[in-house]
């Protein structure tokens, strides 16, 4: 009897040590040098993807940003400065671009970097065949042939980019594009070593050992389920003398409280703030707001529900709850107030440099006494008394708050009306969206590219984002003639884009509720690091390490 | 024996294919698109991905290209993790995960025995409201609670564990705790109930009389009869720890497979959803097996039917 005991004793425990033996430890970064510059950050995530082509994600973008270099890269004030391009000239029907390439840089294997390069990338990411998201959408009207040929209706060859030698690039749009500098910083228009990515073929950009770097930084230790990886610097970067840190090692942390803990534990030098730990650090030395270029607002469709399709409805919903609540109870991370679409700090006009927030102002703020007008206006229109809607918006714990904060603030400050909350996944949320199966909606847009077009196109009649029925044609013809006739002339396009964002709120298309922002413990050991409106979320190539903390 | 583990085996085959075939319908009713910028794309450059992968083809016909990999034991490549094969995931991760469970699983388990044990031995005594609060406690108090507590008192205020993230061993030691204190609560109060019944039964009096030493009625007599019901629910206890915890995995970085699988799902990450969900129901069917073989062991009165042992 007692062997047997024994036996199922044994059994159990060398079931769980083969288990246990499972886990095989992961190397630990290495500490730093004397003298050596080196940053330790956390990481939402794990990075899904490197290739270019495939990327769709913040992360993938951030270190795409940092390890590799296209066109141009933009600086501290968000305009392109040198990449591998050092300039290029617009033809006279701005739909003809040339680049010229610097010689002298070079892969991580040593090749050279060239136009061919780009030429081929440009081509894979918008190859039916690759399956990329982002390289029809960044693509499509804005490159010659971009939709026809991941339509397949012509060969990859037609597409609007050819090298002419090595290092010139010459680039055909579809129409003129004014911002295509700006675009060219983005990962998807990243150059790639064609006889590297084909020898890889299915294995490229799912490990260190598959990628080629040709920027500031190479990526170290890294596989696309690793969840702790280095950003090493070049040596063999172009710019290398310009970069002063040797190494950013990165670990995957997804929970704030223990981002911060991990800060005060001396473990990383940056930490997220959630809203609930804003309070507890708002006051700390190293408390930190940045702002993000990311408008959150109600979509109001127009085609489900009578009482939306009014005026004077969703000029009353438009205004009746107080967005400072919003950011200042739920959020509680430096957040501000929107009152347009456009956000605070992102585009300057031509010219004047002001900033087109600032130009065309509040279009759109809490005044319950105008609200009411407008919904006792609005409900004597309909001939009745009570309206019911329904508000959709994600199932997250802030995102809960909000719309429960904001149902009670419309049902408070519209007599008569009656708001049902409804909150589902993100995804089934769009899902409802394409649908158009929704009566209001909490809906965000973050840019994609440097230009008030990458806000102001979601709303023009039919477009791929609008559903929700609004029409406009003096707005659609603002926005079209910003894009076609206007091209060359930004001063103009730019009048333009004020005016149709006026129209987007006379009409109370959507309503306004904040523009994001993130709130974060840095290290004051952290220099130079640039935040970007898009893309790449930091730019390291000009960061250093304060030596004096 | 060998004849009824063999069909135990054939039967798990069978299961894990009904399991694979509800998952994979289930999981195509589920809203959203494997897609990462759905929302930006016209529904014309939607419909070109998903033709790359596959996904255009009526389910029906995905199913039986599904089965027919996994016949093959293909689980597919990841839509999220570009180019990375489910097996590289699955595998990356459940390393960490199986190893806390597992440490989680011994541990908890034996000091829960032994504060049950203490319990029965001290019946209605201090000991035994002791630490019927202790379990009462352990299985009530969400872990995740647990956790940040534990997190807050031993790592960021006495600096004796590191806060976070995954490395050597003194880094498993906190969410080790965490994970098994569950195990421990569950494990004390099933052997403090079968424990008193057995202690107050009349085969224990005649081992008394007989002058069996009181560890020998503890250990022999009343523990072995005690752990029956243990085993049976120590066992789907034991998968659903080595398959990982998101929470603890969460609040201590860990690197585990548990996080990923609702990650899968929130993405619609088909493949990943599919492994995981296969990788569980193996291990979950397996270890069944192995409690059923187990019972036979601790009390030769089961007898397997249609066994020849």
């Amino acid at each position: 009897m007692k062997l047997k005991n024994w036996a199922l004793l044994l059994a159990l425990g060398l079931l769980l040590t083969v288990l246990a033996a499972c886990g095989g430890d992961t190397e630990e970064s290495k500490p730093a040098e004397e003298g050596e510059q080196v940053l330790n950050f956390v990481n939402g995530d794990t990075i899904p993807t490197m290739d270019p082509s495939l990327a769709t994600d913040q992360y993938a973008f951030q270190f795409l940003g940092s390890t590799m270099e296209g066109l141009y890269r933009l600086d501290e004030n968000a305009q392109p400065v040198e990449g591998i391009a050092t300039d290029h000239e617009v033809s006279d029907d701005a739909t003809t671009w040339t680049f010229h390439l610097r010689e002298g840089a070079t892969w991580s294997n040593g090749d050279p970097v060239t136009a061919h390069d780009f030429v081929y990338a440009w081509q894979r990411a918008v190859d039916p065949d690759t399956g990329s998201e982002y390289g029809p959408y960044m693509m499509e009207d804005v490159i010659k042939n971009a939709k026809e040929v991941n339509t397949g209706e012509v060969e990859v060859e037609e597409l609007g980019v050819r090298a002419e030698g090595d290092y010139t690039l010459v680039v055909e749009l579809e129409q003129p594009v004014p911002y295509f500098e700006s675009l060219t910083t983005f990962g998807t228009f990243l150059p790639l070593n064609q006889e590297f990515v084909e020898e890889q073929g299915d294995d490229f950009a799912t490990s260190t050992d598959t990628l080629l770097f040709n920027g500031p930084f190479t990526l170290e230790n890294w596989t696309s389920t690793a969840n702790e990886w280095d950003l090493v610097k070049n040596e063999d970067y172009w710019d290398a003398e310009t970069v002063q840190l040797d190494r950013i090692n990165h670990v995957v942390v997804k929970d704030a409280t223990t981002q911060v803990r991990l800060y005060e534990e001396g473990s990383v030098d940056r930490a997220g703030l959630s809203s609930d730990l804003v309070d507890q650090y708002s006051t700390h030395d190293d408390y930190n707001v940045t702002p993000e270029a990311t408008v959150f607002y109600l979509k109001m469709n127009q085609t489900s529900n009578e009482a939306l399709a009014n005026d004077n409805i969703r000029k009353a919903i438009s205004r009746a709850f107080d967005k400072e609540g919003i950011v200042n109870q739920i959020l509680n991370n430096g957040s501000i107030v929107a009152n347009g679409l456009v956000p605070k700090d992102f585009v300057t006009l031509p010219e004047t440099n002001e900033d087109f927030r600032d130009v065309n102002g509040d279009l759109v703020t809490y005044d319950i006494e105008a609200a009411q007008e407008y919904w006792e206006n609005g409900l004597e229109e309909l001939g009745t008394d009570t309206v019911e809607i329904e508000l959709l918006g994600d199932d997250s714990e802030t995102a809960k708050l909000m719309s429960e904060f904001l149902a009670n603030q419309l049902s408070t400050n519209l007599p008569g009306l009656s708001v049902k909350i409804k909150q589902v996944p993100f995804e089934q949320r769009l899902d409802l969206d394409t649908d158009m199966d929704y009566d209001l909606q909490v809906s965000g847009w973050g840019p994609d590219y440097l230009d008030p077009n990458t806000f102001l196109n979601l709303f023009v009649t039919d477009g791929g984002n609008n559903k929700m029925g609004y029409s406009n044609s003096e707005y659609d013809a603002l926005i079209d003639e910003a894009g076609k006739e206007l091209a060359a002339d930004n001063v103009a396009r730019y009048e333009n884009f004020l005016e149709a964002e006026k129209i987007l709120f006379e009409d109370a298309a959507i309503a306004p509720i904040y523009q994001r922002a993130q709130a974060q413990l840095i290290s004051p050991k952290v220099e130079g690091v640039i935040r970007n409106p898009f893309g790449a979320d930091y730019e390291y190539k000009w960061a250093s390490v304060n030596s004096a903390e | 024996m060998v004849r009824y583990i063999l069909r135990r085996v054939m039967y798990m085959l069978v299961t894990l294919f009904i399991i694979a075939t509800l998952s994979f319908f289930l999981m195509k009713m589920l809203p959203g698109s494997p897609l990462n910028a759905e929302d930006k794309l016209s529904e014309q450059q939607q419909a070109i991905v998903l033709e790359k992968y596959g996904l255009n083809d009526p389910v029906p016909v995905q199913y039986v290209k599904y089965i027919g990999g996994l016949l093959q034991g293909d689980l597919g490549i990841s839509f999220a993790f570009s180019n990375t094969p489910v097996t590289d995931i699955l595998m990356d991760r459940i390393g960490p995960s199986a190893q806390l469970g597992a440490q989680a699983l011994v541990v908890g388990t034996i000091l829960g025995v032994l504060l049950g044990l203490i319990a029965a031995i001290s019946h209605n005594g201090f000991l035994d409201y002791t630490s019927t609060v202790i379990a009462v406690l352990g299985t009530s108090i969400p872990n995740f609670v647990f956790a940040g507590l534990l997190q807050f008192v031993f790592a960021a205020q006495l600096e004796w564990f590191p806060v976070a993230l995954w490395g050597d061993f003194k880094h498993t030691i906190l969410p080790t705790i965490a994970l098994m204190i569950f195990p421990m609560a569950t494990a004390a109060r099933f052997v403090r109930t079968e424990m008193v019944e057995v202690l107050g039964s009349n085969f224990i009096t005649t081992a008394r009389a007989k002058g069996v030493s009181e560890p020998g009625i503890v250990f022999k007599h009343g523990l072995r009869n005690a752990l029956i019901p243990l085993v049976t629910v120590i066992g789907p206890m034991a998968v659903s720890l080595m398959t990982g915890s998101m929470v603890i995995e969460q609040i201590f970085a860990i690197p585990g497979i548990g996080e990923q699988f609702v990650n899968s799902v929130m993405v619609n990450d088909y493949p990943t959803i599919m492994g995981t969900t296969l990788l569980f129901a193996a291990l979950f069917i397996t270890i069944i097996l192995i409690i059923d073989l187990l019972y036979g062991l601790i009390d030769p009165r089961i007898r397997i039917s249609g066994g020849d042992s």
